[in-house]
């Protein structure tokens, strides 16, 4: 069985996307951690799915559908601030910051 | 309702209501009609003294022994407590009704001259019709709570003519301490009813008269708390002892408003509800003790101050505290009659002396009006001799001061002397009363003293107003001097033609309603000789004070005021009254004022309660929000550490 790998690299995955949620600042990258973090929790309901149940697995789809409007969403917000900001960095999205 | 004009009752207030309402609404749309105003005001007077006397002639004839109860309306239906608006028609408030339509319908038609270059004669007019209809509800309630209406009603009334000249800041004092120290009174009163609610479950007068001997023991705490609680009330609205001081000070209104209000009516109104409540008085010998006492003590307190005053006005005021304490003599005695008998004879003298100081002053001041001199036109000091000048006024007035006096055949006499006859009846059951018997004599002597002072000063000797005024001096026209020819005849008649027989009609006429306190009292007979003693010695001390008076003072060595020289010892004491109401201002009003200024306001309001609690808490919300606003960075940054921070810490939790 290759369930604690999994689980260990999942691990592994979910804090590198935690991580670079907290530390970069490039809005995609921070976009990509997300998506990291996603697929981490994929692993994880693949790798559990197969003690407890196909469950895990049909959630697995619903997460990669989420993903999938998630990214088309976040990735044209991004583009819009983009095209606002000329920059996709985050410390200059503090439009609602007072002063 | 019994079917006959009795049941027209309601009309009298109802006339004095729409007299209210239609003068009302001329004062504020018209204000300067007179004739009109006149008409209405004295006509619904009149009108409402018609149904009086109906009443009271149909009353006669069916001389019923309990009340006629008429329930209007439910007014106060809450749980257990039941009041309704309803009228009581019995002897007594039949006796008020007449004194007070028949006083103010002469009182009415005196105004119409005195009032009659006054901007405000609408407005009067109105107040003065208000104060009638008040006065009406409170004698003819049904129930504590009614007559409470009456009560506050005329206390309104009271403070509103007062203060009829407003612009006058002095007048709109003297009407704000009369409504305060009234609002005093008013508490004892609410504080009765409620007791009286609470031990015997009902406000109605029949109600509670008839489980009063059953629902609380005689002479115990409970009743003895209700009826001085009661006396409380009374001792504001009857300016008795202490709280006496705003009368005096209520001579600030126009006359014929001291004569209606502040001596025939209102406040007389006391005596009426001690009379009305004589089964619990009778019950509290404790409290009859301390009304008859207080009373005789007032009686002759407010004498020794009448002594020295020279405002004309004023000395009748005290003398009017004086006589009222004369009639809670009686009241506390037991001896209800003459109580209700001398208040009505004092009515009608003391109407008579008030209007006729009315048309008094009334033509000072015309004559200084005339001259246009700034005089005290109520100084006797600056008057004299005016007998020559209004010769109707001063033996209309001569009769009423020796009917004050207590000179036989006249009207006082009678009521006065079975006040001090009963009074000394009681003193061979308790020593004590023998003591406000002889508080009585004195003030007997003093008012006869007092009494003729006011008239020798202001009626004979030399003139002293002045050259040029003089020759403006003149008596008041026929519509001042006709209700005082009728109220001198009866203020000076009332009771003589049947002589002793006549207050043995009334004492006859009330026995329905103060018999059950009657019962109560122990009956002292005096034999024929002891009451022919007690009568000769009465009209003694009256000849004594009058022919005292006559000879001791020497209206030739006065000086006009301006000229007078301040009084020295005694008398300045007397002149200032006793100092009563710079003891009340040391004692009371300024240690008030202090604490409402400096701590109430300046330190529970301004500091407490604007300081810590209002801006206290806006100072506090506001130190929250700078506190929390550097949570929010606005870097989305920060937002997920502290969120990763918290899944951690729940994580932790879970886990651990």
């Amino acid at each position: 069985m290759l369930l604690s790998p999994a689980l260990a690299i999942s691990a592994v995955l979910f804090t590198l996307g935690v991580a670079g949620v907290l530390f970069r600042r490039n809005a995609i990258v921070i976009f990509m951690c997300v998506e990291l973090m996603l697929n981490a929790v994929n692993l994880t309901f693949v790798a559990l799915a197969q003690v407890i149940g196909v469950g895990g697995q049909v959630f697995v789809l619903f997460v990669m559908a989420v993903a999938a409007a998630e990214a088309a969403v976040g990735l044209s917000i991004i583009l819009a601030v983009y095209r606002h900001k000329q920059s996709v960095s985050l410390q200059n999205m503090n439009l609602l910051k007072d002063g | 309702m019994t079917g006959t004009p009795v049941d027209l009752i309601w009309l009298a207030p109802a006339l004095a209501l729409l007299g209210f309402v239609l003068n009302g609404t001329l004062a504020l749309t018209r204000p300067n009609t007179k004739t009109l105003v006149s008409v209405i005001g004295a006509g619904v007077l009149l009108a409402a003294f018609a149904v009086a006397v109906v009443v009271f002639s149909n009353f006669r004839s069916l001389h019923p022994e309990d009340p006629v109860i008429y329930r209007y309306w439910s007014w106060i239906p809450v749980g257990t407590l039941q009041v309704d608006f309803a009228f009581q028609v019995d002897q007594l408030s039949l006796v008020m009704l007449l004194i007070v339509t028949g006083v103010g319908s002469l009182i009415h038609l005196f105004s119409i001259g005195y009032m009659k270059e006054d901007p405000g004669y609408a407005r009067y007019f109105a107040y003065l019709n208000l104060f009638v209809f008040f006065m009406l509800v409170l004698v003819l309630g049904a129930s504590f709570p009614v007559m409470f209406v009456g009560w506050e009603g005329v206390g309104l009334c009271s403070y509103l003519l007062i203060g009829f000249w407003f612009t006058d800041a002095a007048n709109a004092t003297a009407g704000r301490k009369a409504f305060i120290m009234n609002r005093i009174g008013d508490f004892g009163f609410m504080v009765a009813m409620f007791m009286i609610f609470w031990s015997m479950g009902s406000l109605d007068f029949a109600t509670v008269f008839e489980h009063a001997p059953t629902a609380l023991a005689p002479g115990g705490a409970a009743i003895t708390a209700i009826t001085l609680f009661l006396f409380l009330g009374c001792t504001g609205k009857s300016a008795q002892i202490p709280l006496y001081t705003w009368l005096p000070d209520a001579m600030a209104g126009p006359t014929p408003v001291s004569a209606l209000i502040h001596a025939a009516t209102m406040v007389t109104a006391g005596v009426y509800l001690v009379a009305r409540c004589n089964l619990l008085f009778a019950m509290a010998p404790v409290s009859s003790a301390v009304v008859a006492g207080v009373g005789a003590l007032t009686a002759l307190f407010a004498a020794t101050i009448a002594l020295k005053q020279w405002d004309i006005k004023r000395v009748l005021a005290y003398s009017t505290v004086s006589q009222l304490g004369y009639m809670f003599l009686a009241v506390g005695t037991g001896a209800m009659t003459a109580g209700i008998f001398h208040l009505a004879t004092h009515a009608f003298f003391k109407a008579l002396l008030f209007l006729g100081s009315g048309s008094v002053i009334f033509a000072m001041h015309r004559a200084y009006h005339h001259t246009h001199v700034h005089e005290d036109a109520q100084d006797m000091r600056n008057m004299g001799g005016l007998a020559r000048y209004m010769p109707w006024t001063a033996a209309l007035m001569w009769i009423a001061t020796l009917a004050i006096a207590g000179l036989p055949p006249l009207a006082g006499f009678f009521s006065k002397d079975e006040i001090l006859t009963a009074a000394h009846a009681r003193g061979h059951v308790q020593a004590i009363w023998l003591v406000f018997w002889g508080f009585g004599l004195v003030t007997a002597l003093l008012t006869a003293f007092y009494m003729t002072r006011l008239m020798l000063y202001s009626f004979h000797g030399p003139n002293r107003t002045g050259e040029a005024e003089r020759a403006h001096l003149h008596e008041a026209p026929w519509i001042m001097t006709g209700p005082l020819a009728v109220l001198g005849l009866l203020g000076g008649l009332l009771n003589v033609p049947e002589l002793y027989r006549g207050s043995a009609w009334l004492h006859h006429w009330l026995e329905p309603v103060t018999a059950p306190g009657a019962a109560l009292i122990p009956d002292v007979h005096l034999s024929r000789s002891s009451e022919w003693l007690l009568v000769g010695i009465a009209v003694l001390t009256a000849v004594v004070g009058v022919v005292g008076a006559w000879r001791l003072l020497k209206p030739a060595e006065l000086v006009p005021a301006k000229q007078a020289p301040e009084e020295r010892g005694f008398a300045r004491i007397l002149r200032h009254k006793w100092y009563v109401d710079e003891i009340y201002d040391a004692l009371f009003v300024r240690p008030l004022m202090w604490l409402s200024r400096e701590i109430l306001w300046k330190r529970v309001d301004q500091q407490a309660i604007d300081g810590a609690a209002v801006n206290g808490a806006a100072r506090g919300a506001r130190a929250l929000g700078w506190a929390n606003r550097w949570l929010q960075t606005g870097q989305v940054g920060t937002y997920v550490a502290v969120f990763v921070v918290g899944v951690l810490l729940l994580l932790w939790r879970a886990l651990g």
